[in-house]
């Protein structure tokens, strides 16, 4: 049950699979996206945050997951178990960038975490979106408990999608997930994704795993799997839609790796600088469109250059809105009320 | 008298009938052995994990965020140090994400030396569990407290850890100390609600009518009232430390023995009180002694009630060496005993400014 795609595609994709409406809704959310990112790292340069840490290449894959999942919350809804790379899917599923801004400077307004944590850590109960967290891989064996509060039998209509890196699967997290979603008559619906970009931090994926594909040890589970060209927003969107279709459908696991970039680097600590020698879906999936001649390369730009407009408005914007103050230490150590037993 | 093993298991169906309780859980929880010490036996929502303690606490964070009410159990706190970066992860969940979420479970542990139990069954956890901030710690020394404090924890909407005193285990309580609506016979209770030897396929336990008992997160309770000296402890040393109290009663030294129930959120005002009574201080615990909680509480009374000491506080906790040997010798030189309580407490109280 495992599909294989390769990952060394030519440098404009070919026959479209999906809508020229759904195709261009992409691409503008990849932009965004991909311009958030851009606009957080001129950010750090600048002295306006300590820590850059994002998602510039794995847009393509991220945006369609976001365009997927069932957002709400409980467990009708789907669980998402994201990592630090997950700018793409919070757009897609609705983000304002501007809040993204608001984290990197850790002000007050962060709706994610008050100016306690790193860009990219987004926590969004309303629709899910567990607190991101900077261990990697703990998120896996938290998934598990969710998608335990989904499985069949329960009437929950929601799943859990839990996603990390190719070096965090090196964790045992990575193995807890894969035992307790597998167990025979205990499965849970459970769909776990690896987006591989061969790296962590400063050490190649051949340095890290005897292996060729991520993918590959689910099969021993028994669980379907799939390896997808993470950096082709369409096959990602046909991978990520089926997988989620099985798991919904099923309620039992599934194993998607997809095979993405790292265009600036593990974090703002290894400079953010654009890394040269790795495909950028942007550029590919813009090369598309105006092959197919649904955008043309002076739209693009356009858009480009509007969407980067508006992020430079909006961080001026919150530049007069205030930071965390002292004494908010001590909110929220306890929670008085069962949030998530809706109280 | 029910044995706090039974308080607990009784505990744990008041959860799962009333409290909302979803999933109690953890290594051999579920049927057939419903726990190695017996206190998820006949429960219907206990079932067995894999042995991956990391899973364990992970399944009961990510169930607790889905809205549920988990009760994860650590088979021995020897095996919750491949955990803590979760048990991080659950403590902070709340705060990180600006109070948008809450981690409403309960993680259960038997702590402690006492049975024989050697290197790997005989760790203490209270250290550890105290250096990990969003969570709640209680841990009873009687059954009745345990049934409460259990509740308790059950009804809070954040992480509370409930450790296990494994040496109290099969104690029984007191006169007095009945759990309400249980059999105070604990014959009669056995045949109700323990399991069988063998067999268990077609057993079901008969529950009594149990009643509500909360015993409030945060509250000590004075198990022994004194004038010479305030003895501040908790699980497995307060009925030592009572012991030793009362032997001392004949050679007229009178000591107040704190049991503190709660390590986090602690009773500051019930120990505050103490001191300002006996003016004397002695901390008794059996995790190894540096940097151990009975330190931090001896640093805030040195700190906020300096003046009203009449001998220097004194720490009586486990030495501080890798492990807990097996021979009894090794044991009992390791950790508190009655007798070296008692031979602390007489020497604060003969100590004079």
């Amino acid at each position: 049950m495992s599909t294989t795609l390769s990952a060394s595609t030519p440098t404009t994709l070919t026959s479209p699979r999906m809508s020229a409406e759904l195709s261009l809704r992409i691409y503008d959310l990849m932009l965004r996206a991909r311009v958030l990112e851009e606009r957080l790292i001129s950010m750090y340069k600048q002295g306006e945050g300590y820590f850059w840490i994002g998602g510039p290449g794995e847009e393509a894959f991220n945006v369609p997951l976001g365009l997927l999942a069932d957002k709400g919350q409980g467990v009708d809804h789907d669980y998402l178990h994201l990592h630090y790379r997950s700018s793409g899917t919070l757009l897609a599923l609705g983000a304002d960038p501007i809040d993204s801004l608001r984290q990197m400077r850790n002000l007050a307004t962060d709706p994610y975490s008050r100016g306690r944590n790193f860009a990219g850590h987004y926590s969004v109960r309303a629709w899910n979106i567990v607190p991101v967290s900077s261990p990697i891989e703990v998120q896996f064996s938290m998934a598990i408990g969710t998608a335990r509060a989904q499985r069949k039998g329960t009437g929950a209509k929601g799943i859990t999608i839990v996603q990390g890196g190719d070096a965090g699967s090196a964790e045992g997290d990575f193995a807890t997930a894969l035992v307790w979603s597998s167990r025979k008559g205990n499965e849970l619906p459970l769909l776990m994704l690896v987006t591989n970009n061969r790296w962590g931090i400063s050490t190649a994926y051949e340095g890290q795993h005897g292996y060729s594909q991520i993918a590959d040890r689910g099969k021993a589970f028994g669980m379907p799997t799939a390896v997808v060209d993470g950096n082709d927003p369409e096959a990602s969107y046909a991978a990520l839609h089926k997988a989620i279709d099985y798991v919904r459908t099923e309620k039992k696991p599934y194993l998607l790796e997809a095979m993405v970039s790292r265009l600036r680097g593990h974090s703002s600590a290894s400079g953010a600088n654009l890394v040269k020698g790795e495909v950028d879906c942007m550029d590919r999936y813009e090369q598309t469109l105006v092959a197919r001649n649904l955008m043309s390369k002076a739209k693009c730009d356009e858009l480009r250059a509007q969407y980067t407009q508006e992020l430079l408005d909006s961080s001026k914007r919150i530049a007069s809105e205030p930071a965390p103050e002292a004494s908010s230490i001590w909110d929220h150590v306890f929670a008085d009320k069962n949030l998530v037993g809706g109280e | 008298m029910p044995s706090m093993i039974q308080a607990i298991r009784m505990a744990l169906h008041v959860g799962e009938t009333r409290l909302g309780v979803t999933d109690i859980f953890g290594e051999d929880v579920g049927p057939p052995l419903g726990g190695v010490f017996t206190g998820t036996q006949g429960l219907k929502t206990a079932w067995n994990t894999p042995l991956d303690e990391r899973g364990i606490v992970g399944m009961a964070i990510g169930l607790a965020l889905a809205g549920q009410k988990p009760i994860a159990e650590i088979q021995f706190c020897d095996y919750a140090f491949n955990t803590i970066d979760l048990l991080k992860v659950a403590g902070n969940l709340c705060w990180a994400s600006g109070g948008d979420w809450n981690v409403p479970m309960v993680l259960m542990t038997p702590v402690g030396a006492g049975i024989r139990g050697s290197i790997y069954h005989s760790h203490s956890f209270d250290a550890q569990a105290t250096r990990i901030p969003g969570w709640k710690i209680v841990m009873p020394s009687t059954p009745l407290d345990a049934y409460g404090l259990l509740l308790s924890a059950i009804k809070d909407p954040n992480p509370v850890m409930f450790l296990m005193p494994k040496a109290l285990l099969r104690v029984k309580s007191k006169a007095g100390e009945d759990i309400p609506g249980a059999p105070p016979d604990d014959k009669v209770l056995g045949q109700l609600i323990d399991a069988p030897l063998g067999d268990r396929t077609s057993w079901a336990p008969q529950w009594p009518p149990l009643e509500d008992y909360y015993v409030p997160i945060g509250k000590a309770r004075v198990v022994r009232e004194g004038t010479h000296v305030t003895v501040l402890s908790y699980g497995r040393n307060v009925p030592m430390a009572l012991a030793a109290a009362d032997e001392l009663a004949a050679d007229g030294v009178d000591a107040e023995v704190i049991d503190l129930r709660s390590l986090h959120p602690y009773d500051w005002d019930a120990i505050t009180t103490s001191v300002t009574k006996t003016h004397r201080v002695l901390c008794v615990n059996e995790d190894t002694e540096i940097t151990n909680f009975g330190e931090h509480l001896i640093r805030r009374i040195c700190e906020e009630l300096f003046y009203e000491l009449y001998a220097p506080p004194k720490l009586l906790a486990g030495a501080a060496i890798p492990g807990i040997g097996l021979a009894d010798h090794l044991e009992m030189a390791s950790v508190p005993q009655k007798d070296s309580i008692k031979t602390a407490i007489a020497e604060l109280a003969a100590h004079e400014p």
